[in-house]
């Protein structure tokens, strides 16, 4: 088996554990700090530091109201042709989409 | 009692007169280091590497710029919530500051230092401030189409003759701007090409150049003869390869022009572009570790350094510009940055936002000798950018 299988058939595993584990795919507390991080930060490159706006749109629960949240997530995993948004899913599984879509409906701690 | 009076006199005189001496003392090798969570900057001096003020209450900070009065005095911060500060460096206090729009992504000052140019996302368009007073001078809103919407502005920078350039994301224009009346602007526009996402004025003022983020190239604008109008540049230089995740845009001010040779970054290659700033031709691509953020020449262009963006914002690299190579990378802490360089060159001031520190670099040895404490910093503006022509 080459190591790209390899790979492939860990994260396959990993996937099938980690929602076998916990159907709604909460991330633990380091990985929902690093998650929380990267909106903050990463995102935050294009969508502003508390998410306000910048050459990507605002992403305050107000902005996002009435968008389902999976295409949000899709946005995420997936990115948005034709616009600077890329696809993260080399760095984030689907439920780690599906949770940080949740807070950012919910708004983040400290957000202005 | 008169012999009382003059004593105590003297006593204030001599007072004042040491304070004086004791805050006597040039700009010319300080600067601004941002903290873009806590919106504060420090206030460093470049030749002591050591900070020497703090000033708070800036607001929003992330994606914060600065640019200097002429005198080097004064920098003009400029912070993502539209706050326009005046931050006076030898007192380390804000001098002025005004809430001039909802969402701003930087400045640019005149070249007779008179007239501070902010543009913004929101509302989308360019205000002219005096820099005396941040008294609004014009309003230019950057409204194309028929439906008068209005535009995010990129990519403003100041040009010889009191003009100022600037690029309009979502119309795919770049307006060129005279204040020389400032309180009545002329403008006159032209296409740029698909999503502009930045732009920048050459170090010689001539060449005003925009990078697209929609279509393969750079739009390219002659400032000595607008009237030719803009000309496309490196066209498609992907060569129909694979285009990368961007997950930082790159930033072209402070760009890199070493003798005819300018460098670039690429969109969407993990490379350094090389091309003629005679004829604009491509003449080469360098390979680099990853999505090239800011690409810098040291001033005396013998370096070119290279930051990344995420993933690999830990690493630095360095190029030789006689030999177009990659001489060594650097690790010089997570999620590095920005990169400034002192007036001279010997020494570069490097931001690692997640270590929560500036490093200094002795740009011949290439080791760090010395480093800072700063809470989440991002960009470093030296006052040597005050008599510079596109910063």
């Amino acid at each position: 088996m080459n190591q790209a299988m390899e790979f492939g058939l860990a994260m396959l595993v990993c996937a099938a554990t980690a929602s076998a584990a916990d159907p709604i795919g909460i991330p633990d507390a380091g990985r929902q700090q690093e998650l929380i991080d990267l909106l903050r930060q990463d995102c935050g490159a294009c969508h502003g530091l508390y998410l306000t706006g910048g050459l990507g749109p605002a992403l305050r629960p107000q902005d996002l109201h009435g968008k389902p949240a999976e295409s949000l997530s899709e946005v995420i995993l997936r990115g948005r042709p034709g616009t600077p948004m890329p696809g993260w899913q080399a760095f984030i599984t689907a439920s780690e989409a599906g949770w940080m879509v949740e807070r950012l409906l919910k708004g983040l701690p400290d957000d202005r | 009692m008169i012999v009382e009076r003059a004593c105590i006199a003297g006593a204030l005189i001599l007072a004042a007169l040491s304070t004086a001496h004791a805050q006597l003392r040039g700009t010319g090798d300080l600067g601004i280091v941002i903290e873009r969570a806590t919106g504060s900057v420090r206030i460093v001096d470049t030749s002591a590497r050591a900070q020497i003020g703090r000033v708070e209450n800036l607001g929003d900070l992330s994606h914060a710029s600065a640019v200097y009065s002429r005198g080097g005095r004064y920098a003009y911060v400029f912070g993502r919530d539209g706050g326009l500060s005046k931050v006076d460096l030898l007192q380390a206090r804000i001098e002025n500051r005004i809430m001039q729009a909802g969402n701003s992504i930087g400045g640019a000052i005149s070249q007779d230092g008179r007239v501070v140019a902010a543009q913004n996302y929101v509302p989308g368009g360019v205000k002219l401030f005096s820099a005396e007073t941040l008294e609004l001078l014009a309003d230019i809103p950057a409204v194309h189409g028929s439906s008068g919407e209005r535009s995010k502005v990129v990519g403003l920078a100041d040009a010889p003759g009191q003009r100022f350039v600037f690029s309009l994301f979502d119309a795919g224009e770049i307006w060129l701007l005279d204040a020389s009346d400032p309180r009545r602007p002329k403008i006159e526009k032209f296409p740029a090409g698909l999503q502009p996402y930045d732009g920048l004025v050459t170090p010689d003022g001539r060449w005003y150049i925009a990078g697209l983020y929609g279509e393969d190239g750079f739009a390219l604008l002659d400032l000595w003869h607008p009237g030719k109008g803009t000309r496309r540049v490196l066209p498609g230089y992907r060569q129909g390869e694979e285009k990368l995740p961007v997950y930082k845009m790159p930033h072209l001010r402070g760009w890199a022009v070493a003798g005819r040779r300018a460098f670039v970054p690429a969109i969407g290659r993990h490379e350094v572009l090389m091309l003629d700033t005679e004829t604009w031709e491509a003449t080469g691509r360098i390979a680099v570790a990853g999505q090239p953020v800011f690409v810098v020449a040291r001033p005396d262009a013998r370096q070119v350094w290279v930051s990344f963006a995420f993933p690999d914002n830990g690493k630095v690299q360095v190029i030789d510009t006689e030999t177009a190579e990659v001489v060594r990378t650097l690790e010089p802490g997570r999620a590095v940055l920005h990169m400034e360089f002192t007036p001279r060159g010997e020494a570069v001031w490097i931001s690692a936002r997640d270590d929560d520190r500036v490093l200094v670099y002795d740009t011949a040895t290439l080791e760090a000798v010395a480093q800072l404490a700063a809470d989440k910093p991002s960009g470093i503006f030296f006052t040597v950018r005050a008599g510079r022509i596109g910063f």
